[in-house]
Parts: C-alpha cells; structure tokens; sequence
C-alpha cells in the first residue's frame, strides 16, 4: 500500500514535472503515417516556410511543429520527451544536451559538406548564423545621432535619460537562454557589456522573454531602443510590417553571432526523416544567396570569421556559463547592474 | 645432382622478410608511440584545466566558492570534438558538475594532478583529478576537481598517425624489397662469374681457376683446384703409364717380328710359312696400336705446351707420304700428292703424327691396287690438307663420333685397329686452331678427311 502510494506520488510529480509550456503547435498533414516530431524555438511564423519546403521533398510524411523556449526544450530532450528533431537557438543549451549524451549522431552528404564550426561530432548540425543586432525606434531617437559601437551606444543612453527612460528593452537572461547566452558571450567578448548594463539599469529598461516581443514594442513605439535582438527575427518582422520606423543596427564594435543548431534527440523515433530534414536545412544553410528564408544562410557567419564577428564557438566552453555556480555568480552581476533603486 | 632453391631467391627473400618484420615493428612502434603522445597531450591539457579550475577556488563568507574559466573548458576543445565532464567536490559533497561521473580511483596528494580511465555513459573517458585545501572560514576543506573527456580525438589523432606510418612502412618495404633483390645479385655476382670462367674453359683444361675469390668462396676454390691439380696429375700419371706400357711393349714387339722374319726365311714348309706370316701380321698391328698409344701420349703432353714453328706443309706432307710409301706398297696402293707452297705456324712433330695417322688410316682401309690421293689447297684464311681414299667410307654412323677415342666406323669388320687414330688427329688439329671435317665420298665409296689448319 505504501509502495503503491508512493508510486501514485511519483507518476503525479513525474506527469507534472514533464508538462510542457508549449507556446504554440502545429500539424501538417503528409500522404503517410509517419510523423517528423520537431521541437523547436523558432516561431512558427518564421519556420512555416522550412516545414512545407520539406514536405514538398517528402510529401508522405507529415510534420508537427510544437514551439517551446530554449530552457523548455532544454529540460524536455533531457527527460526524453519523444520528439525527432530538436532545433535551437541556444547553442550552449544545445551542445550540453550532444555532450551529455541526449543526441544521436547522424552523418551524411549534406552535413559533411558543413564548415566544421558548424558541426560537432556529427551530434550537432549549425544551419543558420544570426546576429545580435540593436533595433531602434527611429521616430523616438529622432535628432539624436546614430551610434555604430557600444561606447557610442553608451554615451547615447547616458546623455538622453529622458528619451531612454523606460524605454529601453533587452532580454531578462534569468528567463531567456538565448539573452544569457548572449549576455555571458558578450561579458567574456567586451569590457563596455557591464558598462552598457549599468547604464541601461539606471534607465528602467523593460525585460522580455523574446525578441519577437520586444520588436513589436520598438514598432509600436513603447520602447526607444531594443539592445541584444535576435537578428534574423528583426529583419523577419520588418520586412513584415515595414513602415521606416525600425532601425536595424549591428555594433560594429563587436557583435555577437549564434548557430541555430539542430540535434537528433536520443528517443527520437523517426531519425531517418529527421535526418533528412537536417539535410535540407543543412542545404540551406549554405545557400549562396539569401532567398526568400527568414533564417539567414551560414555563409554571412562565413565572411565575418575574419573579423570579430565570428559565430559563437561549438565546443565545450559553451558549458561554462550553464555550471550552476557561474549561473548563480552571473546573474547576480547582471541583477546588481541591472536592477537598481 | 638435386637442385635446391636459388641462393639468389632465398637471400631476396630472406632480406625482404627480414625488411617486412622491421616494417611491422616500426608501424607498430610508431603507432603506439603516437597513441602515447596524443594520450599525454590530452593528459596535459586536462592536467592544465583541472589546475587552472582548482585556481579558483576561494572562500567567500565560510563557503567554498568557484568560477569555471572560461579558458578551461575551451582548452579543451583543442585536441578534437570530444565530450567533456567535470565535478568538483568540496569534503565530500559535491559543488558542482556531474555527480555520477566515476570516482577516482586513489586521491591524489594535494597539489598533483592524477590521470586515471573509466568509463561513462557508453564512452571510455580520460579523467584528471586535482586536490587543494580552501579555508572556509576556519576549517580547512578539501576541494577535488575533475576534469574528464571522451578520448575520440587522442583515437582520432593516432589512427590518423598509425595510417601514415602504415604507408610509410609499406614504402619502406617495398624500397626494401627492390635493394633486397639487387643485393642478393650483387653479392652472387662473384659466384656466378667464376661459374662461367670454369664452364667456358675446354674439356682438357685443367689449369688452377686463377680469379678474385671472395672470402667465402676460398675454399671452395682451394678445394676446385686441389681437384683438377689431382685429376691431372691422375691424367698424366695414366697416359705416363700408358705410354710407358706401349714402349715396354714395342721393344720386345720388334724382337718377335725380327725373330719371326728370320724364321720364316729359314722354313721351307707353306704350312708354318702361313702360321708365321698371320703371326707377324699380329705382331705389326699389336706394334702400331702400341705405336699409336705412344703417339696419342705425345699428343696429350705436347698439346698442353704447343710448340709454335713455322712449318712449311708441303714438305712435311711430302715426308710423310715418303715415310708410308712402303707399307702402301704392299698393297699395291699408289700415294699421289698435290701440293701448293703453304706456310704454318704450330708443331711439326704433332702435325706429321696426325698427317701419318691419317694415312695409315686410308692405306689400311683402302682396297688393293687402289690410289690415296693427298691434296694440299691454300684459302685465304686456312691451309687444307684432305686425304682421299677409294676404301668403303666411314660407314653411316656420324662422323664426328668417330673422332673420339676408341670409337671406330661400324663397317670395319675383319680389320685391326684401336680407334685412336682420329683421336689423336682430332686433338692435334684442334690444339692448333683448326678443324677436321670427315665426308664419305659421293657413291658410298671412298672417304675423305680434310685436316683445315688457320694460317
């Protein structure tokens, strides 16, 4: 009776600790029974494309889409939610998931052909390089001189509190994987990210969970200044929605650029369809030309290795930031900056 | 005689085995030696990592506190894609990282770096594992940290450098095998050219083999020319003895016939004067086969130191032909001679011994009342001697044959003789340079030997 209490217990904790938030899901029907399981970061908006392009190759197999946050992706591929194809954006999250085991290797043509800082052991596959970029509200910044490095950006903040004030937005790195992967590469790259931190906690800034979010806030004109976007949804949602009113803006300085990589998890059920997805993505990847993707092709990351704008390394410094007792040692920095009377 | 395999054969062999057996032991040391170098890097890289995260290590407010550098876990990331695991732990509790990674197998003294290989997960990892004591507060704690790594790129490292090396030890083999070759030829060549000097000397030379002998081969000479020195002492001591066996015979031989003539004179009975002439007759012949025993012995010994005077040829076949002129008499055989002026070099005694066989040959072969013509001819590079006869011709053996010793025609039934004649003109003939060419005559009747001398 005991054992079997306990037992009850332990099945409500487990269903409990494996329920998901799911942001948003999706099915596409194929001719067939087989069903591509994707868990995935990217909005569907963004990947819809991608999934019918695929379908296109594979007409029989149909697809589901579930979107989900980088940490929820993290936390289900490591209790074994049974999905094929785990696709992120938090590259750390992702390479801790491959080195610990929660990936299967897949090899084939198309990933070969991937640059080899695009790929680890065959567990990892890199298919987009995206940009942190600086989006800006171009009617809020209105007679102010544009800034091209973080010490511009820096001495902009300091001297227009009153057009900044509340109104600048960035990631919370506590919620967001991909704003602490960010935030931690961008503290190790340049000394200005404390500097910039501290004036943007003096301003009030607003914190979001996602990019999305808070280039809706620029375009609507809450927010001045969004600092830390991901670069390929900004260009997405402008040219969606293009008004002149949103600025795109790279630091020149240096800036930061992520691999959306994808992995085949452990349980996955279908590895062969998810491997030929990877395939595709992987030819996408290194397109010549940008086409009509929302995702940029690898080949931009490519031509910035030479400067500093090289993507983030694939290797296990990633795993750095994510030890429990960095985590803890860098979000109070962050928080002691960013949060202040 | 069994032959056995080549030397040549087996020492190519032989040498390239030995080159195959290098080749392997190098491939293999250098594989393994490889191996040990890519596992000592990674050791020295997690040695660096486990250090530089034990550098770290503070107190803060009377609790062990650490930041991983950044540095490493990228250094890590130099030898190849391989999976990386750490913990640390603080007086047995652990701090951070993986708490199921294997324990080490001894604690390391403070300060050192221990290197020990487990297994985790499905992979084979190499662990480093280094102590320190922090301060918290006022108790000392033991700190342990451990850095491990999946072993792939060490793998990956020494596989690559094992496959050079591989092609490396084939090159060397194969370049091994070519020299082994040329070595075994090289060192054989001796052998082969003192082979070649002995079967290219004549069937009568017996000289010492005077050539450079290399070490090894010495005695086998000393003991090839011991041999022939024995063999022709052996030789000559037989045709000494054969000589002097003939001479001890003639001797007594012509008191018999003179004894016999005188007794046949002196009988009136046909009857006992038959029975003496088949006895003189016996005599005669047993006579002349000692004469040509003799004969065949001068030929040997002056052969072996050939006398080189000019002789003039027609004189000598002029006295030759003198000299048998009575017994072709006898037979009522007319000797005519044709003869042109012709000079040559070699000896006179062996070239009126051969003419003189020649022709004791024809007169004895050749029917009565017949003629033996001798015919002295000049090309422009020999002198030709030929001796015609109308006797019954060489029979249809080969003719050659009939140049060897104690070889006679098939068709000479019912006459006497020891078959040394054509031997002995055959052996002077050729110590002179020149042939004898043996022909019956066209009709089966008749033969004629031609004794060609070079000018």
């Amino acid at each position: 009776m005991r054992y079997a209490c306990l037992a009850f217990v332990m099945m409500v904790w487990a269903s409990l600790s494996n329920a998901m938030v799911i942001e948003n899901q999706r099915s596409y029907e194929g001719s067939g029974d087989q069903v591509l399981r994707i868990l995935s970061t990217a909005d569907l908006e963004v990947f819809e494309p991608y999934i019918l392009a695929f379908q296109e190759r594979r007409p029989e197999l149909s697809v589901d889409y579930t979107v989900v946050s980088s940490a929820e992706l993290y936390r289900a591929i490591r209790q074994g939610a049974a999905f094929d194809l785990a696709l992120s954006s938090a590259m750390d999250l992702q390479f801790r998931l491959a080195n610990d085991g929660f990936a299967q290797s897949y090899r084939s043509d198309a990933t070969a052909a991937l640059p080899a800082w695009a790929r680890w052991r065959d567990l990892i596959f890199g298919f987009t390089a995206e940009p942190a970029v600086v989006v800006l509200s171009t009617d809020r910044l209105d007679g102010l001189e544009i800034p091209s490095t973080r010490q511009e950006l820096i001495n902009l903040l300091r001297e227009n509190p009153d057009v900044f004030g509340g109104a600048v937005g960035t990631y919370d790195v506590r919620e967001s994987g991909l704003g602490y992967l960010y935030a931690t590469q961008e503290s190790r790259a340049t000394d200005a990210y404390w500097r910039l931190t501290e004036v943007m906690g003096r301003l009030d800034p607003q914190l979001y969970c996602c990019s999305g979010e808070m280039i809706d806030d620029v375009r609507a004109g809450r927010l001045a200044l969004a600092y830390n976007v991901l670069g390929s949804y900004a260009a997405e949602r402008i040219a969606r929605y293009s008004g002149g009113r949103v600025k795109i803006l790279r630091m020149q300085d240096f800036s930061n650029v992520i691999l959306r990589t994808a992995i085949v998890p452990k349980a996955a059920q279908q590895p062969e369809a998810a491997g030929a997805m990877i395939d595709m993505l992987a030819d996408l990847g290194l397109r010549e030309k940008p086409g009509n993707w929302h995702l940029p092709p690898l080949i931009a990351a490519e031509m910035g290795r030479a400067s500093s704008f090289g993507p983030i390394r694939l290797g296990p410094a990633l795993m750095v930031y994510l030890d429990p007792l960095n985590r803890r040692a860098f979000l109070a920095e962050w928080e002691d900056s960013m949060e202040q009377p | 005689m069994i032959v056995t395999g080549s030397i040549g054969r087996r020492l190519t062999y032989l040498l390239a085995g030995v080159a195959a057996l290098l080749s392997v032991l190098s491939w293999w040391m250098v594989s393994e030696l490889a191996g040990e170098a890519a596992e000592r890097t990674q050791d020295n890289v997690l040695a660096a990592s486990a250090t530089a995260i034990a550098e770290t290590l503070r107190s803060e407010q009377g609790e062990v506190r650490l930041e991983l550098p950044y540095s490493a876990f990228s250094m890590l990331g130099s030898i190849g894609e391989d999976k990386v695991f750490y913990r640390v732990t603080a007086d047995a509790g652990l701090l951070t990282g993986y708490a199921d990674l294997p324990a080490i197998s001894a604690p390391p003294a403070m300060g050192q770096v221990v290197f020990d290989t487990g297994s985790f997960g499905e992979e084979t990892i190499r662990m480093a594992t280094v102590s320190r004591v922090v301060l918290a507060g006022a108790e000392p704690v033991p700190v342990t940290v451990t850095v491990a790594q999946t072993r792939n790129g060490v793998a990956q490292i020494s596989a690559g450098l094992s496959r050079l090396a591989a092609i490396f030890s084939v090159a060397f083999f194969m370049l091994a095998a070519v020299l082994s070759a040329i070595a075994a030829r090289k060192s054989l060549k001796p052998l082969n050219e003192i082979a070649a000097a002995v079967s290219r000397r004549g069937p009568s030379d017996l000289r010492p083999v005077e050539r450079d002998t290399p070490e090894e081969l010495v005695p086998l000479m000393a003991s090839l020319n011991s041999l022939m020195e024995r063999l022709g002492q052996s030789i000559r001591r037989s045709e000494d003895f054969i000589a002097e066996a003939a001479h001890r015979v003639r001797t007594p031989l012509a008191t018999v016939r003179t004894q016999a003539d005188i007794a046949l004179r002196s009988v009136g009975d046909e009857t006992q004067q038959q029975r003496l002439r088949a006895m003189i007759r016996a005599v005669d012949e047993s006579s002349r086969s000692a004469g040509q025993l003799l004969d065949h012995a001068a030929v040997a010994y002056r052969t072996d130191d050939l006398a080189r005077l000019p002789i003039n040829l027609a004189d000598l076949a002029k006295q030759t032909a003198a000299a048998l002129d009575a017994s072709a008499a006898m037979k009522d055989i007319s000797l005519s001679l044709e003869t042109e002026p012709v000079q040559v070099t070699g000896d006179p005694v062996l070239l009126e011994n051969a003419l003189r066989n020649v022709l004791d040959n024809a007169i004895k072969y050749s029917p009565e009342d017949t003629e033996v013509k001798i015919r002295l001819t000049k090309t422009a590079e020999d002198a030709r001697i030929s001796i015609t006869d109308q006797g019954p011709g060489l029979g249809d053996g080969p003719a050659r044959a009939l140049t060897e010793r104690f070889r006679r025609g098939n068709n000479t039934q019912g006459i006497v003789g020891s078959g040394l004649g054509l031997t002995i003109v055959e052996d002077v003939v050729s110590a002179h340079g020149g042939q004898v060419d043996l022909k019956t005559r066209d009709g089966g009747n008749g033969a004629c030997v031609t004794l060609v001398l070079p000018l």
